[in-house]
């Protein structure tokens, strides 16, 4: 019998099918991989059986009885914790206080014996932690084995893990496999989200792969092969549809990137002697699961965000240290990764079209209107945004919001464009509309760089593919050379190379 | 010289009780992520209507009590603003002062007519546990309310900040409401909670102002004490305790330099520079704590659960 | 099978799209909530709501005195909300605006005091010049920690009220106090540093045209200025101004300090204007009432004006119902903070729709 059997679990998010139909079963006493790309389904499944969603339809069982969870507090009555990717702690309380926070009888609270308790919890289940200790001292590694040890505190039978190894150091990781293993061996069962194979083939008994929302299959880990597994992550039935790839090797490097490196909001490395180059007329897509690096490569590439070492180059002139008005100056052409970081809801269409290049805009300081509506005007037919000059922007759609940002940046002829996630929640519509126009400016002559998480974005639009894995590009290869295969160990870190 | 020290003591204890007691009701409002610049206004009407009632029926205890449920029920107005219809808390705050303070001003000249003297009440008299011990009998001849707020009231605040669950919720609701959230602890219960009994500490601060230490009630009875308060705040590090040290000093450098006015000494500075010190001081502090300040983290977002 | 077969029922959306006839409702609803709540007040001193209404809103407007008189108690106002607007458009919470009020005051009375022997037509502006500067300096301390070290600027403004209440004691009770009476008030103005009246035997002076010209510079600064829709990018959308290529910090200060400094303006309208000598009492609060009208006014240079006078009228309103129904003059600013709460309360419900789901 399983500890956990989800069967038939379906979720729906407005038109977006999370889950389809998807089949999970945990055994007692294992450790139990879901592996998959970014969309795939792994976290929205695991968000349904701690609660914090509710499946649109499907059933699960705990221990061959049927189940209905509400909220975590039920998923944790139910034996089931869950470790997110962004912890739930209160930096300035104890590691005590952390953990009892909403799980103690007690009205008056005593230090000591609270203390006591954790720390006796801590030994029981072989994890080192000082329940004294102030959470904002701790490291990373020291946070997640808090959380783990909130979720054991809980009399947790099946413990969640969502990209736990994201945050940590090597050496970390090994401590957490260690005491993952002692736990299993204690009775724990576990769910370990993952897109690292080496990590998933390391430690676990057996891996279910999710793709597009789908279970495409849970095998042994002994039975199978890294190669294997990574052609279910990524292989697809289109697979082999690429575009024509026709570069010119005379072409020049427009966009040349060295030494790269930089740390995350949370002070731990994302990006580690990047180097990559774009030539003109060229559409570089930077694949990778999310998470690897890519949003601070988009940020520093922006201008939002500065490198702690390392060069960006423009037909030779270094950017690094520029602010963003200057990066658009010099020919970088930039949309941001969430469009509403790019543009101001509460002002126009007009207003936001020229808030980049307010100079040209300004007339002693005293803004152009005739020349402002004029330029919105253009914009607006030119790429068919659906909107009036005087709109808002937050009543436009998505895809509308996203033509006037492409709209914004392409008018200026770029020499280098880059552009992260660009039709992420779009329409089929805009979708189409969107890639058609990066095409276009790849045959204008400029150098682009699409970063996506969607996999068929980048095969169908991209002439040379970069894979990125824990803030490195781990190889770099024509899309025509591309296999599910390679992309797949490449992406989970199994396989490093260079076209 | 000794006298002076004594009796300069004693008055601090006096002088500090009401910007306290207020004080710690903003700190549990702040703690839990409500900045509330209401605080002025909810300690002026206290201190009206405190007066009121305890003029027309002759209680000074009734008095203060239905002080205590005004601010209860000002807290209760402050989170119905601010964390059910999430309004930007500096207006609402600002707004419930002014509003309490026109009601105060309203009510008052509406009783008593427009008389050039306020009237007077018996106040209610100090207490002295100490009345022959020579030196200390000064200092421990203070009103029962002082002994409260002091020996009471803070210790506590304290306890019940650091040493119960309710607290606990306080400080996590203050710092990271998502985790608190997904704890199953509910969030705006915590912060009404939190902000009816603040209202209810600065309301009894104004009291005291008018029931005790006045024993009467005028336009300018408060004037800025609300303010001084959420200095003190500050300067205490959100920490009932150190708090209670930063009445005693902002109570102190004011008694002190009525004294030293009363004397009629002259300074080469004015007065008024002592009455500034604590307040640069506390400037100086945020500027040294810098972006590392203890704020609670969650001050002045209200919180809106995703999905 | 779970949510999706719950009862459709009638539920509040949030949304962004709210119907057309809601906005402007609000202000109607607001007077509406505001006159059903008072009257209560107005009952217990024994008046009738609607006879008190009378005497409260439309009679201050049938007679030319206090007309003026609305006009005069709108002026600081209106200088105060202009100067708020400009800080809390761009996100800068600046509850300072009463020391800087104060700071500009200073300012307008050392240079009115020492105006004697200088034409009017020099002594004013300079007045008014140096008031902005004294605000501006009292500003840029919060200003600058918050841009330089993220410290909230709402607290470092209020302390710095307190600091300068005592800065105006030490003032008056010591180098300025006047040699005459002895009280804490310091010696007139020159005759030429005057703020000049606008009709004679009113108090409406000069002071009134400069909040006029403030609050037409607001506007121009807000809709036709490049600075003027940087600031409103910043305080709307900070990420994306800065995607944009804004300088948000320096924006930040900028608005800052000319909040400060318009602020500062509103001192010397009132020392110039009004007073013609510097005394504690100089605001009853100005500072604070200018972030209700901000609020109330939308952030928009008119919506402001229009606010302002709105509790001008109330404030002269109040003491004409106070002589004729000897109702208290403080309804007035009870009526303010009413407005104010049900005004704000409402204008959170104008982001939902009701819809049946």
């Amino acid at each position: 019998m399983f500890i956990v059997d989800m069967q038939k679990i379906t979720k729906i998010f407005g038109e977006l099918l999370a889950n389809d139909h998807v089949d999970f079963q945990l055994r007692k006493g294992e450790i139990h991989a879901l592996l998959g790309e970014n969309g795939a389904g792994k976290t929205t499944l695991m968000r349904i059986l701690y609660g914090l969603y509710q499946q649109t339809t499907g059933d699960v069982f705990i221990n061959g009885e049927k189940a209905i969870i509400h909220s975590p507090k039920d998923a944790i009555k139910y034996g089931i914790g869950m470790v997110t990717q962004h912890f739930a702690l209160v930096p300035p309380m104890t590691v005590a206080e952390n953990i009892v926070l909403g799980y103690t009888d007690n009205i008056i609270l005593d230090q000591d014996s609270i203390e006591q308790k954790v720390g006796a919890a801590a030994k029981q289940f072989g994890l080192e932690i000082n329940p004294k200790s102030i959470v904002r001292h701790l490291s990373v590694g020291q946070r997640q084995r808090v959380e783990i040890l909130k979720a054991l505190y809980r009399n947790a039978s099946v413990l969640i893990l969502d990209e736990p190894t994201a945050v940590l150091v090597p050496q970390e990781v090994d401590i957490l496999f260690e005491t993952l293993d002692r736990l299993r061996n204690d009775g724990l069962s576990v769910i370990f989200i993952s897109h690292k194979l080496d990590e998933v083939t390391k430690i676990t008994d057996r891996v279910t792969v999710l793709r597009d929302g789908k279970s495409i299959g849970t095998v042994n880990t002994c039975d199978i092969n890294t190669r294997q597994l990574a052609a279910m992550m990524v292989g697809r039935d289109t697979f082999g549809v690429t575009r024509q790839t026709d570069i010119n090797p005379e072409s020049k490097t427009i966009l040349e990137v060295e030494n790269l490196s930089v740390l995350d909001d949370k002070g731990l490395p994302a990006i580690n002697n990047l180097k990559l180059s774009i030539r003109e007329g060229e559409i570089l897509g930077i694949a990778g699961v999310g998470g690897n690096g890519q949003k601070e490569l988009a940020e520093i590439l922006c201008g939002v965000r500065i490198p702690t070492s390392g060069s960006i180059k423009i037909d030779g002139t270094n950017l690094v240290g520029k602010d963003p008005l200057e990066f658009s100056k010099l020919g970088m052409g930039r949309i941001p990764e969430d469009r509403h970081e790019g543009v101001v809801g509460d002002l126009t269409v007009y207003e936001n079209l020229s808030l980049e290049y307010l100079d040209e805009f300004t007339n002693k300081g005293v803004l152009d209107r005739k020349t402002i509506r004029n330029n919105a005007e253009n914009l607006i037919k030119k790429f068919q945004i659906k909107a009036k000059p005087t709109d808002k922007i937050k009543t436009l759609s998505g895809g509308n919001m996203q033509k006037v940002l492409l709209a914004r940046v392409l008018s200026r002829q770029p020499k280098v464009l880059i552009v992260p996630q660009p039709t992420r929640g779009l329409d089929v519509g805009a979708t189409e509309y969107v890639r058609e126009q990066l095409l276009e400016q790849r045959n204008r002559g400029a150098a682009v760089m699409l970063i996506s998480e969607d996999l068929d974005e980048i095969l169908c639009l991209s002439d040379r593919i970069a894979v990125m894995f824990e803030g490195e590009i781990v190889g770099t290869i024509n899309t025509q050379d591309a296999t599910p295969e390679k992309l797949g160990l490449m992406m989970s870190g199994a396989l490093r190379e260079v076209a | 010289m000794e006298v002076f020290i004594v009796n300069l003591i004693a008055a601090t204890f006096r002088v500090s009780t009401p910007i306290l007691l207020a004080a710690i009701g903003e700190t549990y409002s702040e703690r839990a992520g409500i900045l509330n610049l209401g605080i002025e206004g909810i300690m002026f009407f206290g201190a009206f209507i405190g007066f009121i009632v305890a003029d027309k029926s002759g209680s000074l205890w009734l008095g203060l009590l239905v002080a205590i449920l005004s601010g209860v029920i000002a807290g209760l107005l402050m989170s119905l603003l601010t964390v059910t219809l999430g309004v930007n808390q500096h207006v609402s705050g600002l707004g419930i002062t002014l509003l309490l303070t026109g009601l105060s001003l309203f009510g008052f000249r509406l009783v008593y007519g427009g008389r050039s003297t306020p009237p007077a009440i018996p106040s209610f008299q100090p207490v002295n546990p100490f009345p022959n011990v020579p030196f200390l009998n000064t200092i421990t001849q203070q009103y029962l309310l002082t002994y409260i707020t002091f020996l009471v009231i803070v210790p506590l605040a304290w306890f019940i900040m650091y040493r119960t669950r309710f607290g606990l919720h306080i400080r996590a609701v203050g710092e990271n409401p998502e985790s608190v959230d997904a704890a199953g602890i509910n969030v705006y219960l915590t912060r009404y909670i939190v902000l009816a009994i603040g209202g209810g500490l600065m309301a009894a601060g104004g009291a005291f102002l008018s029931l005790a230490q006045l024993g009467s009630f005028t336009h300018g009875i408060i004037s800025g004490r609300g303010w001084v308060a959420i200095a003190i705040v500050i300067f205490g590090n959100w920490s009932p305790v150190k708090v209670m040290w930063g009445a005693l000093i902002f109570g102190g450098t004011f008694a002190l330099q009525l004294r030293l006015q009363a004397m009629g000494l002259q300074l080469p500075i004015p007065y008024e520079t002592f009455l500034a010190l604590p307040y640069i001081v506390t400037i100086i502090a945020l500027v040294i704590a810098g972006r590392n300040a203890s704020y609670p983290a969650a001050l002045l977002k209200p919180y809106r659960r995703e999905g | 099978m779970t949510e999706n077969t719950e009862e459709k029922r009638l539920r509040f959306v949030k949304t962004d799209n709210p119907p057309f006839w809601v906005k402007p409702l609000i202000p109607i609803l607001a007077l509406v909530g505001t006159f059903i709540l008072t009257s209560g007040l107005i009952m217990m001193a024994n008046a009738n709501p609607f006879e008190a209404y009378y005497y409260f809103l439309l009679a201050p407007l049938g007679n030319k005195v206090s007309i003026l008189e609305i006009l005069v108690k709108s002026t600081p106002l209106i200088i105060t909300g202009v100067a708020v607007t400009y800080a809390f458009s761009t996100g800068y919470y600046n509850i300072g605006a009463e020391g800087q009020l104060y700071a500009g005051a200073i300012a307008g009375t050392w240079i009115g005091m020492s105006a004697h022997g200088m034409p009017s037509f020099v002594a004013l502006p300079l007045m008014i010049l140096g008031g902005f500067a004294a605000g501006v300096a009292w500003a840029l301390i919060p200003a600058l920690l918050k841009v330089k070290l993220a410290v909230d600027e709402v607290v470092t403004t209020l302390l710095m009220n307190s600091i300068m209440a005592y800065i105006v004691s030490a003032i008056l009770n010591g180098p300025w106090r006047d040699p005459n009476s002895g009280w804490p008030q310091s010696p007139e103005i020159a005759p030429s540093a005057v703020f000049f009246k606008l009709v004679p035997r009113s108090r409406l002076n000069f002071g009134f045209l400069v909040a006029v010209a403030l609050v037409l510079i607001l506007w121009f600064v807000m809709n036709r200025s490049t600075f003027g829709l940087k600031m409103r990018a910043v305080g709307l959308g900070k990420p994306a101004a800065k995607f944009a290529g804004i300088k948000v910090n320096r924006t930040i200060l900028i608005a800052a300090l000319i909040s400060g400094g318009i602020a500062g303006i509103a001192g010397v309208a009132e020392v110039a204007g009004i007073h013609f000598h510097l005394i504690s009492e100089i605001s009853p609060g100005y500072g604070y009432t200018g972030v209700i009208i901000a609020t109330l006014g939308s952030l928009n240079a008119f919506g402001v004006g229009l606010a302002a006078v709105f509790f001008g009228l109330v404030d002269t309103g109040a003491q004409t119902l106070g002589r004729a129904l000897g109702v208290p003059v403080y309804l007035g600013e009870v009526t303010q903070a009413t407005m104010l709460l049900v005004a704000l309360g409402m204008l959170l419900l104008q982001r939902y729709r009701i819809r049946r789901m």
